[in-house]
């Protein structure tokens, strides 16, 4: 227990008393919260959470590894903030804990400091990224894997290293920055002006998603503008305590997207979207970038939410699946988006939707959660899985990456036979009617 | 508590359902209620009925007490820890054990969330009407200990009203049984009437019964908006007095509906000084022609808009909306000192007149909801716990608005109970002999005051031998 609040120079990492005692410790978050529902301890609810992050803060107690432990365990998924009638941004309130964390264990951490080597060096950088995601590629697609997954090789080493590696989302044959040119335009004359943020993640291994997106914006009549300087939105790290790193790379983006081209931003990764739309706030106290970071965020809009808002220049064209909705936690507990996607999806002819049990609650993807937490993560995964599985659907729509790879995972893990496709990609199908052909209307 | 007393604790229960890191015992420090914080020496989570009796023998033993507690959702303080104490949870105790179709009734173990039953019997078309505001997160027991209600009171009554029986463990460790599945029962004192609002500190509840009735099958949801807090409230006194009785009418200010609305986004009028949310349920087309009676009422009372909400989605959005309402109020201040005075209806509109009153002479401000319809109003008062001079002028609106709802008849709490937070009042509504009378009951149930004490009422200290005296007073045989 090396620190406690008020000895040490990390004590403004943490909200003041203010922001703190916002929370009347109802409990009405206790019901949405996953990780309560799952040890039933007070200290794994937000509630519970917020005690103790207020009393860290206040130096009445040090922070130990109970602290650490719970402030990890914690999804982020902000299900909590969506039933607390008080407003509280609990989300906010864990994320500085995180910070508070890191700092105060890093020198003796060595998971800290690989975590923060990944999150900066690679995620952060666009062609480091590309280069271990070339080495996934091939990986993922050798023998070698087929043969080290026959004779368990990775089980040796630990049975996690061989749970991860079928994680990994499956990186795309191309990368989709190298496709996307600085300016798209539609067949039609250009209702809107939209920039793309193409993201991280999304570039290497949803290659295509990106494509699609391009492709149904420019149905709906918008000019496309993805600069090449974009980098990473942050978000990863901000929610692993480095809010330095994401800050620096917020401004980054600040730079790359030229304001005077665009009047929306579109963002088809739920976690991206909600960050960007952040960055107002993350960046309020710098001098330099506060006022842009301001404008930049009005101008962000999920990709779900723009399109709702607006009216296709192509005709939907009929098609013939029974398909549900899975709500990513960044994009309806953070960004407050439920129905946009769902009449989106409801406005395809043909397509059945049918609501689950637990749509909203998180699927332990979760960052990079179902990564440092394989255990948990697989906890909350099952659950998700089944839920699906009770109506039976051949399809589950995502709007998100990172549920989508763990969605994937899932079902394939407990052999439900389902394909799991992004909202855009659906979209684009029935738009260019190039829908998968067993889903196809006959009409 | 010595490391010693806390072994033998956690054998009883097992390491794995034993918890006494600072961080636990911090975590389980508070409830919902506002101000009070005590933190306990450990908290536990028993597995069987046999181990919560071995806890309340050893707490007789070693004297220490022990503080009973389900989802810490109450509003009195019944689950806040006393000093030297043991907490014990019963959240996991969370099954259905059994739903009688033949008798209308359910088993249920005490942690069985409110809003988790409600839904597993009206699926079969059945109806468990106490909703309270915090029904998606409290427990089936710690309605029962607090006799809780909730917003279809005015129809359907309160939990007692449903309770059929219960099983609990004595503070001397023993299994009582009271009630079962008769609808009728004289046979001897009705304890189990007697055990529900007990707050905990008759025993320690491990199972219950309780009366389930058919669902309605047609309801309508009607909301009126107001100009002036009167008018509404001369129309929830015209409604009453109209012989109709809805299944809710729930009242809320201009600043309650203004939080709501911050929180809901769903068209509440901001600029409306009152608005009214009422339910009228049951079977057939009754219901319709009780709905548009009421609204004539409202209407006659200078509702500025009266409409009907057909939707039963957007008509659940507005109910939960009401729900939500005494956390929504935090939007505004951090400290929310939330109260239940209740008057008999017919005064409901003196009360929110006196609420009004006591922000203005106190200097401090309402929020002011409730269920109108029973006369149970919910005056929060916005404020700052870290802000004492404020928190004591708090304290005297409150204390006026008691002495103000005592005067007209009423009592200090409808549905919350008494617990730490309402103690200091309890006797200006049982009387000297009522309040005696819970004493000697305690005292002796309960013989060495382990479970709960300090809740409801304190015990008057025992004095062996001459009473300390003040000097200057008159002494007998002096």
């Amino acid at each position: 227990m090396p620190y406690s609040a008020s000895t040490n120079i990390f004590s403004d990492i943490l909200p003041s008393d203010d922001v703190l005692s916002q929370c009347i410790h109802c409990g009405m978050c206790l019901s949405a919260c996953p990780t309560y529902e799952l040890t039933k301890l007070e200290r794994s609810s937000p509630r519970g959470r917020i005690k103790m992050i207020r009393s860290v803060a206040n130096a009445e107690i040090p922070v130990s590894n109970i602290f650490a432990e719970e402030m990890n365990f914690c999804l982020d998924c902000q299900a909590c903030e969506t039933a607390c009638p008080a407003g509280v941004r609990y989300g906010k309130l864990v994320e500085a804990a995180r910070v508070f964390v890191d700092e105060t264990f890093r020198k003796n951490s060595l998971k800290v400091r690989i975590k923060r080597f990944l999150l900066r060096r690679i995620l952060a950088d666009k062609n480091n990224l590309k280069l271990v995601s070339r080495v996934l590629r091939i990986y993922q697609r050798s023998f070698i894997k087929n043969i080290f997954e026959i004779f368990g090789v990775l089980r040796i080493f630990s049975r996690h290293l061989s749970e991860i590696s079928k994680l990994a989302p499956k990186i795309s044959g191309f990368f989709s920055d190298e496709k996307i040119s600085l300016f798209s335009f539609p067949d039609a004359e250009v209702k809107y002006k939209t920039a793309f943020h193409f993201g991280c993640v999304m570039n290497v291994a949803f290659a295509e998603v990106n494509l699609d997106t391009i492709e149904v914006l420019k149905a709906y009549a918008c000019e496309v503008y993805t600069p090449s300087e974009q980098v990473c939105c942050g978000s990863l790290h901000a929610h692993n305590g480095d809010i330095d790193f994401a800050k620096k790379l917020a401004g980054k983006n600040i730079d790359a997207f030229k304001q005077e081209k665009f009047e929306y931003l579109i963002s088809n990764s739920a976690g991206c979207g909600a960050f960007m739309k952040d960055y107002g706030y993350l960046l309020k106290d710098d001098a330099e970038y506060s006022e842009r970071a301001e404008m930049f965020s009005a101008k962000v809009k999920d990709v779900t939410e723009f399109l709702y808002a607006k009216n296709p220049a192509r005709k939907l064209m009929p098609v013939s699946v029974t398909a549900v909705y899975q709500d990513a936690c960044h994009l309806v507990h953070s960004q407050k988006i439920k129905n946009e996607p769902r009449e989106l999806l409801k406005s395809i002819p043909g397509l059945i939707l049918k609501e689950t049990e637990g749509a909203d609650v998180c699927c332990g993807s979760a960052g990079i959660y179902n990564v440092s937490r394989i255990e948990d993560s697989l906890h909350f995964l099952k659950r998700k899985v089944e839920n699906i599985n009770k109506v039976k659907p051949s399809l589950v729509i995502i709007s998100n990456p990172g549920c989508l790879s763990q969605i994937a995972f899932g079902t394939e893990k407990l052999d439900h036979k389902v394909e799991v496709m992004h909202l855009v990609s659906v979209l684009r199908g029935s738009l260019y009617n190039d829908f998968s052909q067993k889903w196809k209307s006959s009409i | 508590m010595t490391n010693a007393l806390k072994e033998k604790i956690k054998n009883i229960v097992g390491p794995k359902n034993f918890f006494d890191s600072e961080e636990d015992r911090l975590c389980y420090s508070f409830d919902a209620t506002p101000v009070y914080q005590q933190l306990p020496e450990a908290v536990v989570f028993p597995e069987s009925e046999e181990q919560i009796s071995q806890i309340l023998r050893l707490a007789n033993h070693e004297l220490f007490n022990v503080v009973p507690r389900g989802a810490g959702t109450g509003l009195s303080g019944g689950a806040i820890p006393v000093e030297n104490c043991v907490v014990i949870v019963m959240t996991k105790w969370n099954k259905i054990l059994e739903i009688d179709n033949n008798n209308l009734t359910a088993t249920v173990q005490p942690g069985v969330v409110t809003a988790v039953l409600q839904n597993e019997v009206e699926k079969i078309g059945l109806f468990y009407p106490p909703d309270p505001g915090s029904m998606n997160v409290c427990t089936i027991g710690g309605n029962v200990a607090n006799n809780a209600g909730g917003l279809r009171g005015l129809k359907y009554g309160v939990t007692k009203n449903y309770v059929l029986g219960t099983e609990m463990i004595l503070p001397n460790g023993d299994l009582l049984k009271t009630g079962g599945k008769n609808m009728k029962d004289t046979a001897g004192y009705n304890l189990r009437d007697f055990i529900v609002g007990s707050e905990g500190t008759l025993g320690i509840i491990t199972k219950i019964l309780l009366r389930l009735i058919p669902k309605p099958t047609e309801s309508v949801t009607i909301l009126a908006y107001f100009d002036k807090l009167t008018f509404s409230a001369k129309a929830v006194s015209n409604i009453i007095a109209s012989h109709i009785t809805p299944s809710m009418m729930e009242f809320l200010d201009n600043t309650t509906i203004n939080c709501v609305e911050d929180f809901t986004h769903i068209g509440l009028p901001r600029n409306s000084e009152a608005i009214l949310l009422i339910e009228v349920d049951g079977r057939g087309s009754i219901v319709f022609e009780d709905s548009e009676i009421i609204k004539n009422i409202l209407k006659k009372n200078n509702a500025s808009f009266v409409k009907t909400e057909a939707d039963l989605t957007e008509a659940l959005k507005l109910k939960s909306a009401r729900r939500s309402a005494f956390s929504a109020l935090a939007r505004r201040r951090p400290t929310t000192i939330l109260e239940d005075a209740t008057v008999p209806r017919s005064e409901l509109p003196v009360m929110i007149e006196k609420v009004t009153e006591a922000g203005r002479k106190f200097n401090v401000t309402f929020g002011n909801f409730g269920h109108a319809g029973d006369g149970n109003l919910h005056p929060t008062c916005l404020t700052d716990e870290r802000d004492k001079n404020e928190m004591e002028r708090a304290h005297k609106a409150f204390d006026f608005i008691f002495n103000e709802a005592i005067k007209l008849g009423g009592t200090i709490t409808g549905e919350h109970g008494t617990g730490l937070a309402k103690k200091q009042f309890l006797e200006k509504v049982t009387g000297i002999p009522g309040l005696e009378m819970m004493k000697k009951i305690k005292s002796v149930i309960d013989e060495n005051n382990i479970l709960n004490p300090g809740k409801i009422f304190s015990l008057s200290p025992r004095c062996e031998g001459t009473l300390p005296h003040n000097i200057r007073q008159f002494i007998p045989g002096k």
